[in-house]
């Protein structure tokens, strides 16, 4: 089929959020505002952002794990966000996703055959022994020995739990996988195995990842394109080239600049954002970003900026700024 | 620095070992482990989960869960005071005004029912011996220098009121109130996201020079010791593996481990890389160890001398590295 395998279109997630004295004043928290992106086949979509960004309310929204507010998902030419329940569940088989904690999505009293046989039986994929011969490939795949599968989840280390993780995952063949801070709570040494064995498997079983870290260096690694959101916003999104050798967003610039390079002979060169993120409940006027940004302008603290396309060879880069607005008095 | 005999250190640790009873059997988390700091300087230990080196900094503090974690052996000085004698009583003076310690969640030391400036007000008057009202200038002024905004106002809110990095923000200024001489600090900036982290960082060092303070920083990141620390202390399953300056360790690491953390740093890179360099394998059950080299499993360049014998820390330069075989020199360790 032609066209991405995933195109999300000005996807939003509202929470009514109860404030004020005795609840009643309503409030709306904006987790996910209005997110637009495209993800190619057999590519990954870095998604990074502080936290409270909305990159996870995000990665949930595009399963329908959050039901999003308004918007579009449409998955390989099916619109996920026009599906009826049952339909939905079906299409599930190819979206999964992978989470941080490997230990709090396990089920502890299943052993590994079993973790891996249920989404199996659940989409009716073969019988009793194709399942087991199933079970068996997978824990192969992800680098696990065949006897694990009689181990409970406790028995593993962190780094194994979280292959136990991707192979559930894996286990109904999806197009789509969500990871969302799949190596944050792992040791650098595990860290980097797991990442390896991700990128193995989009080469040879063609996956698309949407990648949600918080994490910029491990978001270099693994991305084809990445998205910067800012309070429930994409604030600029670009080929990863492009991003990381010319960021166009005072934000994106400012989190490069504040991560932590491992070279003493380069200590404490650094532009430091200021403050911390406003409340998602009461964000700033015109420019969500102006009340931390080190160029913002009287007009930023307006009007809303527009999304600019700075991109070249029709490989978008996108950016909402005034400072690349060509109609707005630098 | 070598092996704590330096005698103008401000805190000194000779051969240190805590035990853990775990239903597995007494498990030693941390193993002869030695080093010592200057005032003033910054000492990163690094490692991964499990290595020894939040147990070590408890030990440190007197603070180990009683009585599953013990000092079995080892000393450690502060000022030539030795602390593992010390009776519970005369540790608790010591705290906040000589050593202090910091967690990765704040919460941990920040009492929920007090506001932060009930909690910071109790200890400068107890600990200083301060006025109500000097007190209370002292902790905004305090505040103020951690960064937090309107501190005459957020004095007197909860813990819960304040974000992540302003309750992180509350706990080191608490810590330093009484200008303690040691800061033990515990992976202080994980759970901040990198620009709170990179603020964070900054005001600690910023206070450490104002007031002279030494620093132990604990964490697993080793771009946060690079940015840092003066000297480097590299664990590995409850034992120091290298000690080294900073510059030192990351030009010239010489514990086959440290070299492979180093390498499998997640770093932005002008080129992307096909794979990630990686340590094979995982660490060793502490229940379970080898009788050699505890990296000996994971290490390429191990032979039968790493899994027979244990290596223990020798000079090499300006580091200190337990390996028979270590990069960057031909002569072996045997």
């Amino acid at each position: 089929m032609n066209g991405p395998l995933l195109d999300v279109r000005d996807l939003t997630r509202h929470f009514p959020v109860r404030a004020g004295l005795l609840g009643r004043s309503r409030q709306v928290l904006r987790a996910v505002d209005g997110v637009s992106f495209e993800l190619e086949r057999g590519k990954t979509f870095g998604l990074v952002g502080e936290s409270g960004c909305g990159k996870s309310t995000l990665g949930r929204a595009i399963l329908r794990l959050h039901e999003p507010t308004s918007g579009r998902v449409v998955l390989d030419g099916t619109e996920i966000t026009a599906l009826g329940q049952s339909a939905l569940k079906r299409q599930r088989k190819h979206m999964q996703m992978i989470f941080q904690d490997p230990y709090a999505s396990l089920s502890p009293r299943r052993t590994v055959a079993r973790i891996l046989d249920e989404p199996l039986a659940l989409h009716g994929l073969g019988d009793k022994a194709q399942r087991n011969r199933r079970v068996l490939e997978l824990l192969d795949i992800v680098g696990l020995g065949a006897t694990a599968r009689h181990r409970y989840p406790h028995e593993f280390s962190g780094g194994q739990r979280q292959r136990i993780g991707i192979a559930r995952a894996l286990a109904v063949a999806p197009k789509l996988i969500i990871a969302d801070e799949a190596v944050s709570a792992l040791d650098v040494s595990v860290q980097s195995q797991i990442l390896n064995l991700l990128g193995d498997l989009q080469a040879e079983f063609g996956l698309g990842f949407v990648f949600i870290s918080h994490d910029l260096a491990v978001v270099q690694h693994v991305s084809h394109a990445v998205g910067v959101m800012y309070l429930g916003k994409l604030v600029e999104t670009a080929p990863v080239d492009r991003i990381y050798a010319m960021p166009a967003h005072p934000y994106t610039r400012a989190l490069l600049d504040a991560v932590p390079v491992a070279d003493p002979a380069r200590r404490g060169k650094r532009l430091l954002l200021q403050g911390e993120v406003p409340s998602p409940l009461t964000p700033p006027s015109g420019c969500p970003f102006h009340t931390r940004c080190p160029q913002a302008m009287p007009v930023c603290r307006s009007r809303v900026p527009r999304t600019i396309d700075l991109g070249q060879d029709g490989r978008p880069h996108r950016v909402t700024c005034h400072l690349h607005d060509p109609d707005i008095d630098h | 620095m070598r092996d704590g005999s330096t005698s103008d250190a401000l805190l000194e640790v000779d051969h240190l070992s805590v035990d853990f009873s775990t239903e597995a059997g007494i498990v030693r988390a941390v193993d002869g482990v030695s080093f010592s700091i200057q005032p003033g300087k910054t000492l990163g230990i690094v490692g991964e989960s499990g290595c020894g080196k939040s147990v070590t900094s408890l030990a440190l503090m007197g603070l180990l869960p009683h009585p599953a974690g013990s000092i079995a052996s080892g000393s450690v000085r502060l000022a030539g005071t030795e602390l593992t004698s010390m009776s519970e009583r005369a540790l608790r003076r010591m705290r906040g005004t000589e050593l202090s310690m910091i967690f990765q969640e704040p919460m941990t030391a920040l009492n929920p029912v007090y506001t932060i400036g009930a909690q910071m007000t109790a200890v400068l008057r107890r600990h200083e011996g301060l006025s109500r009202r000097a007190a209370r200038a002292r902790a905004i002024e305090m505040l103020e220098r951690v960064g937090i905004p309107v501190p005459s106002k957020r004095i007197d809110e909860y813990p819960h009121e304040l974000s992540g990095g302003m309750r992180q923000r509350a706990m080191i200024a608490m810590a330093l109130s009484c200008r303690p001489r040691l800061l033990i600090a515990d992976e202080p900036t994980t759970a901040l996201d990198v620009t709170t982290q990179s603020q964070v960082l900054g005001q600690i060092s910023d206070l450490q020079q104002a007031l002279g303070t030494a620093v132990i920083l604990v964490t697993h990141d080793l771009g946060v010791v690079a940015e840092t620390c003066d000297d480097v202390l590299v664990m590995y399953c409850g034992q120091v593996v290298e000690q080294a300056p900073v510059s030192v360790l990351f030009e010239t690491p010489r514990h086959r481990y440290t070299e492979g953390l180093i390498a499998a740093i997640p770093k932005i890179r002008p080129q992307r890389l096909a794979r990630l360099p990686v340590i094979p394998g995982t660490v060793p059950d502490p229940a379970e160890l080898p009788a050699g080299c505890r990296f000996a499993a994971r290490c390429g360049f191990a032979d039968e001398t790493c899994t027979q014998s244990q290596p223990t820390l020798e000079a090499v330069d300006s580091s200190r590295v337990a390996c028979f075989h270590p990069a960057g020199s031909q002569a072996s360790q045997t």
